[in-house]
Protein backbone atom coordinates (compact mmCIF):
# COMPACT_ATOMS: atom_id res chain seq x y z
CA UNK A 1 0.00 0.00 0.00
CA UNK A 2 1.40 3.37 -0.97
CA UNK A 3 1.73 6.43 1.21
CA UNK A 4 -0.99 9.04 1.06
CA UNK A 5 0.58 10.99 -1.74
CA UNK A 6 -2.20 12.52 -3.74
CA UNK A 7 -0.12 13.09 -6.81
CA UNK A 8 1.24 9.53 -6.96
CA UNK A 9 0.35 7.30 -9.86
CA UNK A 10 0.18 3.53 -10.20
CA UNK A 11 1.58 1.99 -13.36
CA UNK A 12 -0.76 -0.74 -14.66
CA UNK A 13 -1.27 -2.62 -17.89
CA UNK A 14 -4.85 -2.91 -19.09
CA UNK A 15 -5.83 -5.38 -21.81
CA UNK A 16 -9.06 -5.86 -23.77
CA UNK A 17 -10.43 -8.87 -25.57
CA UNK A 18 -13.63 -10.38 -26.92
CA UNK A 19 -14.54 -7.26 -28.88
CA UNK A 20 -14.05 -4.68 -26.12
CA UNK A 21 -10.98 -3.33 -27.89
CA UNK A 22 -13.41 -1.76 -30.35
CA UNK A 23 -14.43 0.68 -27.63
CA UNK A 24 -10.82 1.70 -27.11
CA UNK A 25 -9.76 2.59 -30.64
CA UNK A 26 -8.96 -1.08 -31.39
CA UNK A 27 -6.18 -1.07 -28.82
CA UNK A 28 -5.71 -4.42 -27.13
CA UNK A 29 -3.24 -3.17 -24.58
CA UNK A 30 -2.85 0.09 -22.71
CA UNK A 31 0.02 1.05 -20.44
CA UNK A 32 -1.38 3.53 -17.95
CA UNK A 33 -0.38 5.57 -14.97
CA UNK A 34 -3.55 5.66 -12.93
CA UNK A 35 -3.85 8.19 -10.06
CA UNK A 36 -3.20 6.33 -6.82
CA UNK A 37 -6.22 7.79 -5.09
CA UNK A 38 -9.68 8.84 -6.16
CA UNK A 39 -11.22 12.26 -5.54
CA UNK A 40 -12.15 11.26 -1.98
CA UNK A 41 -8.54 10.31 -1.33
CA UNK A 42 -9.39 6.59 -1.23
CA UNK A 43 -6.99 4.11 -2.85
CA UNK A 44 -7.68 3.46 -6.52
CA UNK A 45 -9.74 0.31 -7.03
CA UNK A 46 -10.98 -1.62 -10.06
CA UNK A 47 -14.21 0.39 -9.83
CA UNK A 48 -12.10 3.53 -10.07
CA UNK A 49 -10.14 2.09 -12.98
CA UNK A 50 -13.37 1.38 -14.85
CA UNK A 51 -14.49 5.00 -14.40
CA UNK A 52 -11.05 6.21 -15.36
CA UNK A 53 -11.10 4.13 -18.56
CA UNK A 54 -14.51 5.51 -19.51
CA UNK A 55 -13.45 9.08 -18.96
CA UNK A 56 -9.88 9.07 -20.17
CA UNK A 57 -9.45 6.28 -22.66
CA UNK A 58 -12.74 5.33 -24.29
CA UNK A 59 -12.97 6.78 -27.76
CA UNK A 60 -16.46 5.50 -28.30
CA UNK A 61 -19.87 6.80 -27.33
CA UNK A 62 -21.25 3.36 -26.52
CA UNK A 63 -20.25 3.42 -22.88
CA UNK A 64 -23.17 1.14 -22.04
CA UNK A 65 -21.32 -1.74 -23.70
CA UNK A 66 -18.79 -1.44 -20.89
CA UNK A 67 -20.66 0.01 -17.92
CA UNK A 68 -24.27 -0.57 -16.96
CA UNK A 69 -26.00 1.09 -14.00
CA UNK A 70 -22.71 2.36 -12.64
CA UNK A 71 -21.02 -1.06 -12.64
CA UNK A 72 -19.00 -3.07 -15.09
CA UNK A 73 -21.47 -4.65 -17.46
CA UNK A 74 -22.43 -8.22 -16.49
CA UNK A 75 -20.89 -10.65 -18.96
CA UNK A 76 -17.50 -8.94 -18.94
CA UNK A 77 -14.86 -11.05 -17.23
CA UNK A 78 -11.98 -9.45 -15.40
CA UNK A 79 -8.66 -11.16 -14.77
CA UNK A 80 -6.32 -9.47 -12.34
CA UNK A 81 -2.81 -10.84 -12.86
CA UNK A 82 -4.42 -13.84 -14.54
CA UNK A 83 -6.77 -14.56 -11.63
CA UNK A 84 -10.54 -14.29 -11.76
CA UNK A 85 -11.46 -10.97 -10.13
CA UNK A 86 -14.07 -12.81 -8.08
CA UNK A 87 -11.13 -14.17 -6.08
CA UNK A 88 -9.68 -10.71 -5.59
CA UNK A 89 -12.62 -8.71 -4.32
CA UNK A 90 -14.04 -7.62 -7.70
CA UNK A 91 -14.63 -3.86 -7.94
CA UNK A 92 -13.18 -3.28 -4.47
CA UNK A 93 -9.75 -4.66 -5.38
CA UNK A 94 -7.09 -2.00 -4.77
CA UNK A 95 -4.71 -1.54 -7.68
CA UNK A 96 -1.08 -2.38 -7.08
CA UNK A 97 1.90 -1.17 -9.01
CA UNK A 98 2.55 -3.37 -12.05
CA UNK A 99 -0.87 -5.04 -12.06
CA UNK A 100 -2.17 -6.52 -15.27
CA UNK A 101 -5.92 -6.16 -15.66
CA UNK A 102 -7.61 -7.97 -18.53
CA UNK A 103 -11.22 -7.25 -19.54
CA UNK A 104 -12.86 -9.92 -21.71
CA UNK A 105 -16.33 -9.61 -23.13
CA UNK A 106 -18.35 -12.82 -23.27
CA UNK A 107 -21.38 -11.03 -24.65
CA UNK A 108 -20.87 -12.41 -28.07
CA UNK A 109 -20.93 -15.98 -29.28
CA UNK A 110 -18.34 -17.58 -31.43
CA UNK B 1 -6.74 -10.30 -0.20
CA UNK B 2 -4.31 -13.15 0.51
CA UNK B 3 -3.98 -15.65 -2.34
CA UNK B 4 -6.45 -18.52 -2.13
CA UNK B 5 -5.21 -22.10 -2.35
CA UNK B 6 -6.74 -24.47 -4.91
CA UNK B 7 -9.48 -26.63 -3.38
CA UNK B 8 -8.48 -29.63 -5.52
CA UNK B 9 -4.72 -29.93 -5.26
CA UNK B 10 -4.34 -27.88 -2.08
CA UNK B 11 -1.08 -26.62 -3.51
CA UNK B 12 -1.29 -24.00 -6.23
CA UNK B 13 -2.80 -20.57 -6.14
CA UNK B 14 -6.48 -20.57 -7.18
CA UNK B 15 -7.13 -18.46 -10.28
CA UNK B 16 -10.66 -19.53 -11.23
CA UNK B 17 -13.89 -19.42 -9.25
CA UNK B 18 -16.18 -21.92 -10.92
CA UNK B 19 -19.71 -20.58 -11.45
CA UNK B 20 -21.46 -23.94 -11.01
CA UNK B 21 -20.14 -24.79 -7.53
CA UNK B 22 -18.07 -21.79 -6.40
CA UNK B 23 -14.95 -23.98 -6.22
CA UNK B 24 -11.74 -22.02 -6.26
CA UNK B 25 -9.22 -23.89 -8.36
CA UNK B 26 -5.79 -23.43 -9.89
CA UNK B 27 -5.14 -23.30 -13.60
CA UNK B 28 -4.12 -26.95 -14.00
CA UNK B 29 -7.04 -28.26 -11.93
CA UNK B 30 -9.46 -26.02 -13.81
CA UNK B 31 -8.32 -27.26 -17.23
CA UNK B 32 -8.52 -30.87 -16.04
CA UNK B 33 -11.98 -30.44 -14.51
CA UNK B 34 -13.31 -28.72 -17.62
CA UNK B 35 -12.05 -31.54 -19.85
CA UNK B 36 -13.37 -34.24 -17.51
CA UNK B 37 -16.80 -32.67 -17.55
CA UNK B 38 -16.99 -32.49 -21.33
CA UNK B 39 -15.84 -36.12 -21.43
CA UNK B 40 -18.63 -36.97 -19.00
CA UNK B 41 -21.20 -35.18 -21.18
CA UNK B 42 -19.96 -37.11 -24.23
CA UNK B 43 -19.94 -40.54 -22.62
CA UNK B 44 -23.12 -40.20 -20.59
CA UNK B 45 -25.13 -39.14 -23.63
CA UNK B 46 -23.32 -41.61 -25.92
CA UNK B 47 -22.65 -38.83 -28.37
CA UNK B 48 -20.10 -40.53 -30.59
CA UNK B 49 -19.43 -43.90 -32.12
CA UNK B 50 -16.03 -45.36 -32.73
CA UNK B 51 -14.80 -44.63 -36.22
CA UNK B 52 -17.30 -41.82 -36.74
CA UNK B 53 -16.32 -38.87 -38.94
CA UNK B 54 -17.17 -35.65 -37.17
CA UNK B 55 -17.20 -32.16 -38.61
CA UNK B 56 -16.56 -29.44 -36.07
CA UNK B 57 -18.38 -26.27 -37.06
CA UNK B 58 -15.50 -23.82 -36.81
CA UNK B 59 -15.85 -20.06 -36.90
CA UNK B 60 -12.48 -19.19 -35.41
CA UNK B 61 -14.30 -17.83 -32.37
CA UNK B 62 -13.78 -18.94 -28.78
CA UNK B 63 -16.53 -21.56 -28.56
CA UNK B 64 -15.63 -23.55 -31.63
CA UNK B 65 -11.90 -23.21 -30.98
CA UNK B 66 -12.31 -24.55 -27.44
CA UNK B 67 -14.51 -27.34 -28.81
CA UNK B 68 -11.89 -28.35 -31.38
CA UNK B 69 -9.09 -28.25 -28.81
CA UNK B 70 -11.00 -30.24 -26.17
CA UNK B 71 -12.23 -32.83 -28.67
CA UNK B 72 -8.71 -33.38 -29.93
CA UNK B 73 -7.44 -33.78 -26.36
CA UNK B 74 -10.22 -36.17 -25.36
CA UNK B 75 -10.10 -38.15 -28.60
CA UNK B 76 -6.46 -38.90 -27.87
CA UNK B 77 -6.69 -39.27 -24.10
CA UNK B 78 -9.71 -41.59 -24.08
CA UNK B 79 -9.21 -43.16 -27.49
CA UNK B 80 -12.64 -42.26 -28.91
CA UNK B 81 -11.44 -43.33 -32.34
CA UNK B 82 -12.98 -40.30 -34.05
CA UNK B 83 -11.97 -38.75 -37.34
CA UNK B 84 -12.25 -35.00 -36.62
CA UNK B 85 -12.32 -32.34 -39.30
CA UNK B 86 -12.95 -28.60 -39.17
CA UNK B 87 -15.82 -27.24 -41.25
CA UNK B 88 -16.06 -23.51 -41.87
CA UNK B 89 -18.54 -21.43 -43.77
CA UNK B 90 -17.56 -18.50 -45.93
CA UNK B 91 -20.53 -16.20 -46.43
CA UNK B 92 -18.80 -14.47 -49.30
CA UNK B 93 -18.57 -11.01 -47.77
CA UNK B 94 -15.41 -9.36 -49.02
CA UNK B 95 -13.02 -8.83 -46.14
CA UNK B 96 -15.34 -10.01 -43.40
CA UNK B 97 -14.19 -13.60 -42.91
CA UNK B 98 -10.56 -13.07 -43.79
CA UNK B 99 -9.27 -12.85 -40.21
CA UNK B 100 -11.49 -15.54 -38.77
CA UNK B 101 -10.74 -17.94 -41.65
CA UNK B 102 -7.04 -17.29 -41.12
CA UNK B 103 -7.55 -18.27 -37.47
CA UNK B 104 -9.32 -21.47 -38.50
CA UNK B 105 -6.48 -22.28 -40.89
CA UNK B 106 -3.96 -21.89 -38.08
CA UNK B 107 -6.15 -24.06 -35.83
CA UNK B 108 -6.20 -26.74 -38.51
CA UNK B 109 -2.42 -27.00 -38.44
CA UNK B 110 -2.20 -26.60 -34.64
CA UNK B 111 -4.67 -29.45 -34.12
CA UNK B 112 -3.56 -31.44 -37.17
CA UNK B 113 -7.06 -31.59 -38.54
CA UNK B 114 -8.32 -31.33 -42.10
CA UNK B 115 -10.17 -28.11 -42.85
CA UNK B 116 -13.00 -27.68 -45.34
CA UNK B 117 -14.27 -24.22 -46.12
CA UNK B 118 -17.61 -24.15 -47.92
CA UNK B 119 -18.84 -20.96 -49.54
CA UNK B 120 -22.37 -19.64 -49.81
CA UNK B 121 -21.83 -19.63 -53.56
CA UNK B 122 -21.34 -23.42 -53.55
CA UNK B 123 -24.20 -23.98 -51.12
CA UNK B 124 -26.78 -21.54 -52.40
CA UNK B 125 -25.48 -20.18 -55.67
CA UNK B 126 -25.28 -16.73 -54.08
CA UNK B 127 -22.58 -15.01 -52.06
CA UNK B 128 -23.75 -12.53 -49.44
CA UNK B 129 -22.19 -9.73 -51.45
CA UNK B 130 -24.38 -10.71 -54.40
CA UNK B 131 -27.42 -10.86 -52.12
CA UNK B 132 -26.67 -7.34 -50.92
CA UNK B 133 -26.36 -6.16 -54.51
CA UNK B 134 -29.80 -7.56 -55.18
CA UNK B 135 -31.79 -6.76 -52.05
CA UNK B 136 -29.82 -3.79 -50.79
CA UNK B 137 -28.21 -3.48 -47.43
CA UNK B 138 -31.39 -3.33 -45.47
CA UNK B 139 -32.51 -6.92 -45.62
CA UNK B 140 -29.24 -8.74 -45.82
CA UNK B 141 -29.05 -9.75 -42.14
CA UNK B 142 -32.16 -11.83 -42.54
CA UNK B 143 -30.69 -13.69 -45.48
CA UNK B 144 -27.41 -14.23 -43.75
CA UNK B 145 -29.10 -15.56 -40.60
CA UNK B 146 -31.36 -17.96 -42.48
CA UNK B 147 -28.58 -19.16 -44.76
CA UNK B 148 -26.17 -19.59 -41.90
CA UNK B 149 -28.61 -21.75 -39.99
CA UNK B 150 -28.44 -24.39 -42.71
CA UNK B 151 -24.93 -23.85 -44.00
CA UNK B 152 -23.16 -26.35 -41.76
CA UNK B 153 -25.66 -29.10 -42.48
CA UNK B 154 -25.54 -28.48 -46.20
CA UNK B 155 -21.76 -28.31 -46.08
CA UNK B 156 -21.54 -31.58 -44.15
CA UNK B 157 -23.89 -33.23 -46.60
CA UNK B 158 -21.67 -32.11 -49.47
CA UNK B 159 -18.72 -33.74 -47.73
CA UNK B 160 -20.74 -36.86 -46.91
CA UNK B 161 -20.29 -36.31 -43.18
CA UNK B 162 -23.21 -37.32 -41.03
CA UNK B 163 -22.42 -35.65 -37.74
CA UNK B 164 -21.70 -31.98 -37.07
CA UNK B 165 -20.74 -30.70 -33.62
CA UNK B 166 -21.10 -27.05 -32.70
CA UNK B 167 -19.74 -24.93 -29.89
CA UNK B 168 -23.06 -23.97 -28.34
CA UNK B 169 -22.59 -23.53 -24.62
CA UNK B 170 -24.84 -23.47 -21.54
CA UNK B 171 -25.36 -19.71 -21.84
CA UNK B 172 -26.54 -20.10 -25.45
CA UNK B 173 -28.99 -22.83 -24.47
CA UNK B 174 -30.27 -20.89 -21.45
CA UNK B 175 -30.78 -17.90 -23.70
CA UNK B 176 -32.78 -19.93 -26.20
CA UNK B 177 -34.83 -21.55 -23.45
CA UNK B 178 -35.73 -18.12 -22.08
CA UNK B 179 -36.61 -16.76 -25.52
CA UNK B 180 -38.89 -19.65 -26.27
CA UNK B 181 -40.42 -19.48 -22.82
CA UNK B 182 -41.20 -15.81 -23.35
CA UNK B 183 -42.69 -16.60 -26.74
CA UNK B 184 -44.75 -19.43 -25.28
CA UNK B 185 -43.18 -21.85 -27.74
CA UNK B 186 -42.70 -25.01 -25.72
CA UNK B 187 -42.15 -27.39 -28.63
CA UNK B 188 -39.24 -25.32 -29.83
CA UNK B 189 -38.03 -24.91 -26.28
CA UNK B 190 -37.89 -28.66 -25.96
CA UNK B 191 -35.91 -29.05 -29.16
CA UNK B 192 -33.44 -26.38 -28.17
CA UNK B 193 -32.46 -28.22 -25.01
CA UNK B 194 -31.66 -31.59 -26.51
CA UNK B 195 -27.99 -32.33 -26.91
CA UNK B 196 -28.54 -34.02 -30.27
CA UNK B 197 -30.79 -32.57 -32.92
CA UNK B 198 -31.53 -33.78 -36.39
CA UNK B 199 -34.51 -35.58 -37.69
CA UNK B 200 -34.41 -39.34 -38.08
CA UNK B 201 -34.93 -38.77 -41.77
CA UNK B 202 -32.44 -35.98 -42.14
CA UNK B 203 -28.97 -37.01 -43.10
CA UNK B 204 -27.03 -34.82 -40.76
CA UNK B 205 -27.01 -35.14 -37.00
CA UNK B 206 -26.02 -32.17 -34.89
CA UNK B 207 -24.76 -32.17 -31.36
CA UNK B 208 -23.49 -29.81 -28.71
CA UNK B 209 -20.75 -31.33 -26.52
CA UNK B 210 -20.29 -28.02 -24.65
CA UNK B 211 -23.96 -27.86 -23.73
CA UNK B 212 -23.23 -27.81 -19.99
CA UNK B 213 -20.15 -25.60 -20.18
CA UNK B 214 -20.46 -22.02 -18.95
CA UNK B 215 -19.44 -19.36 -21.40
CA UNK B 216 -17.30 -17.88 -18.66
CA UNK B 217 -15.36 -21.13 -18.36
CA UNK B 218 -15.00 -21.44 -22.11
CA UNK B 219 -13.38 -18.01 -22.20
CA UNK B 220 -11.17 -18.91 -19.25
CA UNK B 221 -10.24 -22.25 -20.81
CA UNK B 222 -9.21 -20.50 -24.02
CA UNK B 223 -7.27 -17.94 -22.01
CA UNK B 224 -5.39 -20.30 -19.71
CA UNK B 225 -4.72 -22.81 -22.47
CA UNK B 226 -3.52 -19.89 -24.61
CA UNK B 227 -5.67 -20.98 -27.53
CA UNK B 228 -5.45 -19.06 -30.75
CA UNK B 229 -8.91 -17.69 -31.42
CA UNK B 230 -10.43 -14.75 -33.18
CA UNK B 231 -11.84 -12.48 -30.55
CA UNK B 232 -12.37 -9.17 -32.19
CA UNK B 233 -15.86 -10.00 -33.24
CA UNK B 234 -18.76 -7.70 -33.58
CA UNK B 235 -20.28 -6.99 -30.19
CA UNK B 236 -23.50 -5.50 -31.45
CA UNK B 237 -26.47 -7.42 -30.25
CA UNK B 238 -27.52 -9.82 -32.97
CA UNK B 239 -31.21 -9.09 -32.69
CA UNK B 240 -33.10 -7.00 -30.16
CA UNK B 241 -34.95 -9.84 -28.46
CA UNK B 242 -31.96 -12.21 -28.27
CA UNK B 243 -29.78 -9.37 -27.03
CA UNK B 244 -32.22 -8.72 -24.21
CA UNK B 245 -32.38 -12.39 -23.26
CA UNK B 246 -28.58 -12.50 -23.28
CA UNK B 247 -28.21 -9.49 -20.97
CA UNK B 248 -30.83 -10.93 -18.66
CA UNK B 249 -28.87 -14.18 -18.38
CA UNK B 250 -25.61 -12.40 -17.68
CA UNK B 251 -27.31 -10.32 -15.00
CA UNK B 252 -28.83 -13.42 -13.41
CA UNK B 253 -25.43 -15.10 -13.47
CA UNK B 254 -23.95 -12.18 -11.60
CA UNK B 255 -26.47 -12.57 -8.79
CA UNK B 256 -26.66 -16.35 -8.84
CA UNK B 257 -24.05 -18.11 -10.96
CA UNK B 258 -25.81 -21.47 -10.95
CA UNK B 259 -28.84 -19.85 -12.64
CA UNK B 260 -27.52 -20.66 -16.11
CA UNK B 261 -27.33 -24.41 -15.62
CA UNK B 262 -30.58 -24.27 -13.65
CA UNK B 263 -32.33 -22.73 -16.66
CA UNK B 264 -30.84 -25.41 -18.93
CA UNK B 265 -32.09 -28.12 -16.57
CA UNK B 266 -35.51 -26.51 -16.26
CA UNK B 267 -35.65 -26.44 -20.04
CA UNK B 268 -34.87 -30.16 -20.15
CA UNK B 269 -37.56 -30.89 -17.58
CA UNK B 270 -40.11 -28.86 -19.50
CA UNK B 271 -39.07 -30.71 -22.65
CA UNK B 272 -40.15 -33.95 -21.01
CA UNK B 273 -43.66 -32.52 -20.70
CA UNK B 274 -43.82 -31.75 -24.39
CA UNK B 275 -45.17 -34.81 -26.17
CA UNK B 276 -43.74 -34.15 -29.63
CA UNK B 277 -40.16 -33.67 -28.65
CA UNK B 278 -38.82 -36.18 -31.13
CA UNK B 279 -41.06 -35.34 -34.01
CA UNK B 280 -39.15 -32.69 -35.82
CA UNK B 281 -35.88 -31.51 -34.55
CA UNK B 282 -35.38 -28.33 -36.41
CA UNK B 283 -33.33 -26.32 -34.01
CA UNK B 284 -33.78 -23.01 -35.77
CA UNK B 285 -32.91 -20.07 -33.63
CA UNK B 286 -29.81 -21.54 -32.15
CA UNK B 287 -27.63 -21.13 -35.19
CA UNK B 288 -27.71 -17.41 -34.87
CA UNK B 289 -25.28 -17.31 -32.04
CA UNK B 290 -22.60 -18.71 -34.28
CA UNK B 291 -20.49 -15.85 -35.41
CA UNK B 292 -23.12 -13.21 -34.95
CA UNK B 293 -24.26 -10.75 -37.48
CA UNK B 294 -22.22 -11.55 -40.52
CA UNK B 295 -23.07 -8.52 -42.53
CA UNK B 296 -20.73 -5.76 -43.45
CA UNK B 297 -23.68 -3.72 -42.38
CA UNK B 298 -23.32 -4.90 -38.79
CA UNK B 299 -24.12 -1.52 -37.39
CA UNK B 300 -27.76 -1.76 -38.32
CA UNK B 301 -29.94 -1.10 -35.33
CA UNK B 302 -31.70 -3.77 -33.38
CA UNK B 303 -35.00 -2.32 -34.46
CA UNK B 304 -34.18 -2.75 -38.07
CA UNK B 305 -33.31 -6.37 -37.45
CA UNK B 306 -36.43 -6.90 -35.44
CA UNK B 307 -38.47 -5.46 -38.30
CA UNK B 308 -36.77 -7.82 -40.72
CA UNK B 309 -37.48 -10.75 -38.46
CA UNK B 310 -41.06 -9.70 -38.17
CA UNK B 311 -41.63 -9.38 -41.88
CA UNK B 312 -39.86 -12.64 -42.54
CA UNK B 313 -42.07 -14.35 -40.01
CA UNK B 314 -45.14 -12.92 -41.62
CA UNK B 315 -43.95 -14.26 -44.89
CA UNK B 316 -43.53 -17.73 -43.52
CA UNK B 317 -46.83 -17.62 -41.67
CA UNK B 318 -45.34 -17.80 -38.23
CA UNK B 319 -47.13 -14.61 -37.45
CA UNK B 320 -50.48 -16.24 -38.05
CA UNK B 321 -49.46 -19.03 -35.72
CA UNK B 322 -48.85 -16.54 -32.98
CA UNK B 323 -52.11 -14.69 -33.42
CA UNK B 324 -53.90 -17.97 -33.67
CA UNK B 325 -52.59 -19.13 -30.36
CA UNK B 326 -53.22 -15.98 -28.44
CA UNK B 327 -56.73 -15.72 -29.84
CA UNK B 328 -57.73 -19.25 -28.96
CA UNK B 329 -55.79 -19.99 -25.87
CA UNK B 330 -58.35 -18.62 -23.45
CA UNK B 331 -61.14 -20.56 -25.12
CA UNK B 332 -59.69 -23.98 -24.35
CA UNK B 333 -58.23 -24.14 -20.92
CA UNK B 334 -55.71 -26.94 -21.18
CA UNK B 335 -55.03 -29.37 -18.39
CA UNK B 336 -51.54 -29.72 -17.04
CA UNK B 337 -50.10 -31.87 -19.78
CA UNK B 338 -51.98 -30.74 -22.87
CA UNK B 339 -50.18 -27.74 -24.24
CA UNK B 340 -52.07 -25.16 -26.23
CA UNK B 341 -49.50 -24.97 -28.98
CA UNK B 342 -49.70 -28.68 -29.55
CA UNK B 343 -53.46 -28.63 -29.86
CA UNK B 344 -53.38 -25.90 -32.44
CA UNK B 345 -50.60 -27.52 -34.36
CA UNK B 346 -52.66 -30.66 -34.70
CA UNK B 347 -55.57 -28.66 -36.03
CA UNK B 348 -53.42 -27.28 -38.80
CA UNK B 349 -52.80 -23.68 -39.50
CA UNK B 350 -53.82 -23.05 -43.05
CA UNK B 351 -50.28 -23.59 -44.22
CA UNK B 352 -49.61 -27.16 -45.24
CA UNK B 353 -47.45 -28.59 -42.51
CA UNK B 354 -45.09 -31.37 -43.44
CA UNK B 355 -45.62 -34.36 -41.24
CA UNK B 356 -41.98 -35.27 -41.34
CA UNK B 357 -40.89 -31.68 -40.97
CA UNK B 358 -38.76 -31.52 -44.08
CA UNK B 359 -38.50 -28.97 -46.82
CA UNK B 360 -39.93 -30.37 -50.03
CA UNK B 361 -37.28 -28.55 -52.05
CA UNK B 362 -34.03 -29.27 -50.25
CA UNK B 363 -34.92 -31.86 -47.64
CA UNK B 364 -33.71 -29.70 -44.78
CA UNK B 365 -35.66 -29.88 -41.51
CA UNK B 366 -38.46 -27.37 -41.60
CA UNK B 367 -41.81 -26.87 -39.99
CA UNK B 368 -43.11 -25.48 -43.28
CA UNK B 369 -43.36 -27.29 -46.60
CA UNK B 370 -40.67 -25.02 -47.97
CA UNK B 371 -37.88 -23.95 -45.66
CA UNK B 372 -36.96 -20.33 -45.09
CA UNK B 373 -33.75 -20.61 -47.08
CA UNK B 374 -35.50 -22.08 -50.12
CA UNK B 375 -38.17 -19.42 -49.85
CA UNK B 376 -35.57 -16.66 -49.82
CA UNK B 377 -33.63 -18.32 -52.65
CA UNK B 378 -36.83 -18.60 -54.67
CA UNK B 379 -37.36 -14.90 -54.26
CA UNK B 380 -33.78 -14.11 -55.14
CA UNK B 381 -33.75 -16.25 -58.23
CA UNK B 382 -37.16 -15.12 -59.48
CA UNK B 383 -36.69 -11.48 -58.93
CA UNK B 384 -33.05 -10.55 -58.88
CA UNK B 385 -33.75 -6.88 -58.94
CA UNK B 386 -36.43 -6.35 -56.37
CA UNK B 387 -37.65 -8.78 -53.77
CA UNK B 388 -40.45 -7.47 -51.68
CA UNK B 389 -39.63 -8.25 -48.08
ZN1 LIG C 1 -5.10 -27.24 -8.22
ZN1 LIG D 1 -35.38 -25.93 -48.29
Amino acid sequence: MGEAMTSAAIPVVVEFSGGLEMLFADKQRLTLNVPATDKDNKPATIAYLVDYLCEEEMGDARKDLFVLDGHLRPGILVLINDADWELEGEEAYELQSGDNVLFVSTLHGG
Amino acid sequence: MPPTTCIRCQTNRAVVKRPKNHHKVCKECFLAAFEDEVHHTITSSKLFQRGERIAIGASGGKDSTVLASVLKTLNERHDYGLDLILLSVDEGIKGYRDDSLETVKRNASQYEMDLKIVGYDELYGWTMDQVVETVGKKGNCTYCGVFRRQALDRGAKMLKIKHVVTGHNADDIAETVLMNLLRGDLPRLSRSTSIVTGHAASEVKRSKPLKYAYEKEIVLYAHHKKLDYFSTECIYSPEAFRGTARSLIKTLEKVRPSAILDIVRSGEDMARLTPDKDQSSCACDEGESMGGCGSANGRSSGNELAEMEASLKKQSNHASLETDVSAKSNATVPDTVELPLRTHRKEGLGTPLQKLGQCTKCGYMSSQSICQACMLLDGLNKNRADIAI
